[in-house]
C-alpha cells in the first residue's frame, strides 16, 4: 500500500509537466522498433533532436549555406550571424563572461584534448601532477594518460566508493602545491552520480590548481553556471543537450585561453601569415582553425533556445520523479541489482541482472522496442571497481514517460523469462 | 519480426548456463586470448595438439550467453579434428552466422542453433570471437585477437 501511495505521490509531482506535448516536438519518438512502440532510453549516449533543431539545421543549407567570417555577400553575413547568435546563446546558457570564453570544438572529447594538449603540453613537466577520478569516461582519461606520456606530469586518481561516489577525504589528500590540474566529470555517463564539483573546485584553487569540468553528462539535465562554480574551463557536447552530433563548447577563462597556444592551425585562426610567421587571432578564433561545423553550431543554437522554452528546472524535476519511479519499480525485482547508487544521482539507472549478461538484456530489449545501453560506458576502471565486465544502463529524459517505464520493467522480466 | 527464442535457443541457453569445456589445461602447447573491446568479452582458449590434430581443447573466461555457449559449442566441436578440418568449419561457421549461402548442417551439427545471429548483425562478433581465437592460435600469428 506504501508503495502505490510513494507512486502515486511521484507521478502527482509532475503532472503538470506536459510530456505527450513535448514528445510531438521529437519527430524519431513516433515510430515502431521491431512492431513495438519504440522506447528511447539511451539519452546519455545521445539525446534526440526536436523538431526545431532538425528544421534549423535544414533552414541553413536550404536558405544561406555558406562560409562564415569572410564573405561580403548576403549568405555569408547571414551564416555568420547565426554562428555567432548561437555563440552568444551559449554563452548566456552557461552564463560565461564573455563570447571570447565560448569556443566550438567537435564535441567534449575534442575540448579536454585540446586543453590538455594546449595547456597542459607547454606547461608541465614530470614534477607535476594532475588530478583524475576512477569515475571518469575514457574522454577525461586518455588525454591526460597522453599527456603524461609526453611530459611525465603524474596522473593521480581521486577513488570512489561503494555507492559510485567520490571519496572526498581521498581527494583531499591527494592535493597538494605540485597538483596543476583537476578535471572531473560533473555526472558520471556510466552510474549517474553527481559529482560535489563546487568543493573539488575550491579545494583545487587553494592549491592553485586549475580545474577541467567535463559536463557532457550534466547539461541536459542541470543549469550550469560557470561563474558561480568559478572552474576554470568547462567542456560539452552538443548532441547530449538535444543537438547534433559534431559539435560541442570548451568554455575557458579568458585569460588562460589568452595565455595558450593555438590548438590547431589553419585558417580563420590567424590574423597574418607571411612566410616567415604568423600573428595568430583573437579569441575565440584562435582555437577554431578551418572551416567550423556551422550548421552544427546553429543546430546547437536552436537546441540551447528549445531547453530553455523547457526550463532546466522543469526538466530536472520531471526526470528526478521519472528515477524515483523507475527505483521503486526495479528494486522489486529479483536477481537485479543496481550499479550506483549515490545520493545526488541523476536520471540514469545501470544494473547488472543475475545470470544474464548485459549485452543479452540490451538484445532481448531491442526486440521489445526498448532502446538502451550495455557495456563498459567507456568507463572501464569503473566496471573495474565493481568487478564486472559490463552493465545494462537506462537513462532518462525529460520525454520519457511512467509508462515506458513500465515497459521497460515487463522487458526485464521478459529477459529473466528466456533464460530461465 | 525475430523472435527473440530463435536467438536464445534452448541449446544457446543451456551452454551458457553449463558451458562444456570450461576450464584450463595445463599442459596445453597453444594458449591464446580473444577481446571484445566493445563489450568487454574476454575468452582464453587452450588447446593441446600434436601439430596436426586438435587433442584437447578448453575455454575460460566472461561473456555474454551467445560467445559462452559459442566458444562451449566449437570447443565440443573441435575435440580430436585434425587442423585442416577445424580450418574448414571455421569457414562453414561464418558463413552460418553471416550470409544467407548454403551450408552443410549436418556437417555443422549442432553449430547451426547459433544460425539466429544473422539477424542480429550486432552479435555477430559474439559468436565469432572464439572462432577467430582458435583461427589465429592453429593457423594465424598466434597473437592476441580483437575483433575490432
Amino acid at each position: 500500500m506504501n508503495k502505490k501511495n510513494n507512486i502515486a505521490e511521484i507521478q502527482n509531482q509532475t503532472e503538470d509537466f506536459d510530456v505527450e506535448k513535448f514528445r510531438k516536438d521529437f519527430p524519431i519518438l513516433h515510430q515502431e522498433i521491431n512492431g513495438k512502440p519504440l522506447v528511447y532510453l539511451d539519452n546519455a549516449a545521445t539525446t534526440q533532436k526536436p523538431k526545431s533543431v532538425i528544421d534549423a539545421i535544414e533552414k541553413y543549407y536550404q536558405k544561406y549555406n555558406s562560409n562564415i567570417h569572410r564573405g561580403v555577400h548576403t549568405l555569408s553575413e547571414n551564416a555568420t550571424e547565426a554562428y555567432e547568435s548561437a555563440r552568444l546563446k551559449v554563452k548566456n546558457f552557461i552564463n560565461a563572461n564573455s563570447t571570447k570564453e565560448i569556443v566550438f570544438v567537435r564535441g567534449a572529447t575534442e575540448a579536454i584534448n585540446l586543453v590538455a594538449q594546449s595547456f597542459g603540453r607547454n606547461s608541465l613537466s614530470k614534477e607535476d601532477e594532475i588530478i583524475i577520478t576512477e569515475l571518469e569516461h575514457h574522454a577525461n582519461i586518455v588525454p591526460w594518460q597522453l599527456l603524461s606520456q609526453q611530459t611525465g606530469v603524474k596522473l593521480k586518481y581521486i577513488p570512489i566508493n561503494k555507492d559510485g561516489e567520490l571519496v572526498e577525504p581521498e581527494y583531499k589528500k591527494l592535493l597538494n602545491e605540485k597538483t596543476r590540474i583537476v578535471a572531473v566529470g560533473h555526472i558520471s555517463n556510466a552510474l549517474g552520480t553527481i559529482n560535489p564539483i563546487e568543493n573539488i573546485i575550491n579545494m583545487a584553487h587553494e592549491y592553485g590548481a586549475k580545474v577541467l569540468i567535463d559536463g557532457a553528462q550534466a547539461t541536459s539535465h542541470t543549469s550550469v553556471d560557470v561563474k558561480k562554480l568559478d572552474c576554470d574551463f568547462y567542456v560539452f557536447s552538443g548532441h547530449k543537450l538535444f543537438g547534433p552530433t559534431g559539435i560541442g563548447v570548451l568554455y575557458g577563462k579568458e585569460n588562460l585561453l589568452e595565455e595558450m597556444p593555438p590548438y590547431q592551425g589553419g585558417g580563420d585562426m590567424i590574423k597574418m601569415v607571411t612566410m616567415k610567421e604568423t600573428q595568430y587571432n583573437d579569441l575565440p578564433y584562435k582555437f577554431e582553425a578551418g572551416t567550423p561545423n556551422i550548421s552544427g553550431v546553429i543546430g546547437l543554437g536552436a537546441a540551447i533556445d528549445y531547453v530553455n522554452k523547457i526550463g532546466l528546472e522543469n526538466i530536472s524535476v520531471h526526470e528526478n520523479a521519472l528515477l524515483n519511479y523507475a527505483n521503486q519499480k526495479t528494486s522489486e525485482i529479483t536477481g537485479l541489482k543496481f550499479i550506483g547508487t549515490a545520493k545526488q544521482k541523476t536520471s540514469i539507472l545501470s544494473f547488472t541482472l543475475e545470470g544474464i549478461h548485459p549485452h543479452d538484456v540490451g538484445t532481448i530489449l531491442n526486440n521489445e522496442g526498448i532502446a538502451i545501453r550495455t557495456g563498459h560506458h567507456c568507463a572501464m576502471p569503473v566496471m573495474e571497481y565493481f568487478k564486472i565486465p559490463a552493465t545494462s544502463r537506462a537513462s532518462f529524459s525529460f520525454y520519457n514517460t511512467y509508462k515506458e517505464i513500465d515497459a521497460l520493467i515487463e522487458a526485464i522480466e521478459k529477459c529473466k523469462k528466456v533464460f530461465s | 519480426m525475430f523472435d527473440i527464442k530463435d536467438l536464445y535457443q534452448e541449446i544457446i541457453v543451456d551452454h551458457n548456463r553449463s558451458p562444456r569445456n570450461f576450464g584450463v589445461i595445463d599442459d596445453a602447447d597453444k594458449i591464446l586470448e580473444g577481446f571484445n573491446p566493445l563489450c568487454g568479452d574476454k575468452l582464453k582458449l587452450y588447446i593441446k595438439t600434436d601439430g596436426q590434430n586438435i587433442n584437447d581443447i578448453a575455454f575460460d573466461g566472461t561473456g555474454c550467453a551467445i560467445s559462452i555457449a559459442s566458444a562451449s559449442l566449437m570447443t565440443d566441436a573441435m575435440k580430436n579434428k585434425s587442423i585442416d578440418e577445424a580450418e574448414s568449419l571455421f569457414n562453414e561457421f561464418h558463413a552460418l552466422i553471416t550470409t544467407e549461402d548454403k551450408f552443410d548442417s549436418e556437417h555443422l551439427g549442432k553449430l547451426t542453433v547459433l544460425a539466429g545471429v544473422k539477424d542480429f548483425p550486432g552479435r555477430v562478433k559474439c559468436a565469432s570471437l572464439c572462432w577467430h581465437t582458435l583461427r589465429s592460435a592453429l593457423v594465424g600469428d598466434n597473437k592476441p585477437v580483437t575483433t575490432e
